[in-house]
């Protein structure tokens, strides 16, 4: 019998938590496919965030450190100068990596340290039930923006991408979505980059992945699937926003 | 063993760290501190470690999180503002069971306060600054000497018990220069074994390193546990010295740069025809209690000199109970002990008075305050401004 499917070889056995319809498990799998394909697993160390994906720790069958909300990319930092051989990944929400975490990520990128970041942006805190984050779209309803996040009060999304490619340490930029089988080949094709990117020392890389949130959404997985094209995508439009490495 | 030389106290701690085998720093620029990072950026990458200058001390600390997370010996130093912004990762640090060395060159506070040497963040290094039970061993250094050959015993005793320490010593004693000579020899290491908990890559097999914060359903046994390797540290790894501390009246407890006026105080009372002892706790945490309430059993009086507002006295009270009374002969914010007014509250202890020595009811005894919303001022409730 031939195998054409199987488990990633980095991913553990370990039952996920994650809600159904949630875009993280996608992602992990993506993840533990790229680290068997590039050949990489044995150098692979992951930093697992607070939030939603705290856990992530136990998913992945590689060495992990989890630590504080929004310090992965300086927790990343510390390992990869560290260990120069190892790939080293910062698995991040958009509470963490956008509003709490947002000098890290950011001078992350000025330094060009050679990591590769994962962000999955949700338009909402998850972990802890559904309040506004800094990624929350205009009008969109949060238990800390009960009439819907009002510009005048609570300002506009912010789109990470656009803003980190202002800064010349960042080398590859990309947003993805993992919404339909089409978008989840290119959002894996972007993550092999940004990790073939660290494999050939080409400095800061990040992935932006549009993630459903059912359970915070009060959705059904489909109304968050449409939720993700119809109202995230006009706001977070998808593409590679730098590409510096493949020169 | 190193020939003596005349080092500054920062410089010497920097070049005691690269010695003792550190090799990753993280920093932000902070006075009086300046030199270590400084040091550190020149010469760390000469001997095979690397050097950042973080985005804020909250980064500086995170990024000593990652590399001690390796096994890598690693390290960050600041001062009072930027060791209050390290909590986080500091009680993060404790919560993974990683071994770090911190370095606080304290500067007066509360707030930015002065760039002036101080003892204010007695409290905050020993009883921890940052949320949940946990302690880290704090080193107090009073010489130039000591600054250089700490670096090497607190990263031992980080290791040995995976916690972090942190080394507590002040501006004055981080800007000064004295003759000094480290102790050790230079440690490689590339020539140390590596740690099992650690993150590491190409394992071959070794199984899965986790380094971890949350501990959910487990933190009872988590937190138990390590209060076991704390009542073994307490027992086991106090240090301080004794100057005269068995048949003297007035038994002085003075750590860091205090403990030096202490000195002064010393030779001056021989003249004056005071018997006066040094009890000088090296490590704050653990506190050396037991051999402090032996020595006070055989002293009149206890006068603690600290550069705080009674911080110190506490774990001498703690320690000495109701045996003599304790007095406390402070100089918070940035003052600097003399030793002719440590001897005067010495006096003052052994004869009933009170010059010299700081009580808080007493300092507030005729003390009247108001601070109250005045109405005569306008009222709170117009939020527009202008019109």
């Amino acid at each position: 019998m031939t195998i054409i499917a199987q488990k990633p070889k980095c991913l553990t056995d370990v039952p996920m938590h994650y809600c159904p319809g949630c875009g993280h498990g996608i992602v992990h799998r993506l993840l533990g496919e790229t680290f068997d394909e590039l050949g990489i697993a044995e150098r692979v160390i992951g930093v697992a965030p607070v939030g939603c994906a705290v856990f992530a720790d136990d998913y992945f069958a590689c060495d992990t450190v989890q630590g504080a909300h929004g310090r992965g990319p300086a927790i990343a930092t510390g390992v990869k100068r560290s260990k120069p051989g190892a790939i080293v990944f910062s698995y991040q929400g958009d509470g963490d990596l956008a509003s709490i975490g947002m000098a890290e990520i950011v001078h992350a990128a000025v330094r060009s340290e050679n990591i590769t970041v994962i962000f999955i942006n949700n338009a909402i805190y998850g972990m802890t039930g559904g309040q506004m984050a800094p990624t929350t779209l205009v009008g969109q309803v949060a238990t800390t923006a009960p009439k819907g996040r009002d510009p005048k009060l609570q300002g506009w999304p912010i789109n990470m991408c656009e803003m980190l490619a202002q800064i010349t340490g960042s080398k590859f930029l990309a947003r993805v979505a993992v919404d339909n089988p089409q978008n989840v080949i290119k959002a894996k094709q972007a993550i092999k980059k940004a990790f073939e990117n660290q494999v050939n020392n080409v400095g800061f890389s990040m992935v932006e992945v549009l993630s459903q949130c059912p359970t915070n959404w009060h959705a059904s997985v489909p109304q968050a699937l449409e939720f993700v094209r119809t109202k995230m995508m006009p706001q977070y439009p998808l593409g590679i926003f730098k590409d510096e490495g493949a020169n | 063993m190193s020939e003596k030389a005349l080092r500054k106290g920062n410089e010497a701690l920097a070049e005691g760290a690269i010695r003792a085998g550190i090799r990753f720093f993280a920093g932000y620029p902070i006075t009086p501190q300046n030199e270590v990072p400084e040091y550190m950026s020149a010469h760390l990458a000469d001997n095979g470690g690397a050097f950042v200058q973080a985005e804020s001390e909250v980064a500086a600390i995170n990024m000593v999180y990652g590399a001690a997370a390796t096994g890598t010996r690693s390290m960050t130093s600041s001062s009072s503002p930027g060791v209050s912004l390290k909590q986080e990762g500091i009680t993060y640090l404790a919560s993974a069971d990683l071994p770090c060395l911190i370095v606080n060159v304290m500067r007066g506070g509360p707030g930015l306060g002065s760039i002036s040497g101080a003892q204010g963040d007695y409290f905050q290094a020993t009883r921890g600054g940052g949320n949940g039970d946990y302690h880290i061993l704090v080193l107090a250094p009073n010489s130039v000497e000591e600054l250089g050959n700490f670096p090497k015993l607190g990263i031992e005793l980080a290791e040995k018990y995976r916690m972090p320490c942190m080394i507590l010593a002040d501006g004055i004693l981080g800007q000064m220069m004295e003759s000094m000579s480290f102790n050790f020899e230079p440690v490689d290491p590339n020539k140390l074994g590596k740690f099992s908990w650690a993150v590491d890559i190409n394992k071959q097999g070794r199984g899965k390193s986790k380094v971890f914060s949350y501990k959910g359903d487990n933190l009872i046994a988590d937190v138990t546990e390590r209060a076991k390797r704390y009542g073994l540290i307490e027992k086991t790894e106090t240090r301080y010295e004794e100057r005269n501390c068995e048949n003297c009246d007035v038994l002085l407890v003075a750590y860091g740069l205090s403990s030096r006026a202490c000195l002064e105080a010393l030779s001056l009372a021989k003249e004056q025809g005071l018997n006066v002892g040094l009890f000088r706790p090296i490590t704050l945490w653990p506190f050396p209690s037991q051999r402090l309430a032996e020595l006070s059993k055989r002293a009149k009086a206890v006068l603690v000199v600290e550069q705080s507002l009674g911080q110190l006295v506490q774990d001498v009270k703690l320690a000495v109970g109701n045996n003599i009374p304790v007095g406390l002969n402070a100089y918070p914010a940035g003052g600097q002990p003399d030793g002719q007014q440590i001897l005067t509250a010495a006096r003052s202890l052994l004869t009933g008075k009170k010059d010299g020595l700081f009580d808080l009811q007493e300092h507030a005894a005729n003390f009247t305050y108001n601070c109250e919303r005045d109405l005569s001022l306008g009222v709170q409730g117009d939020r527009k401004g202008g019109k």
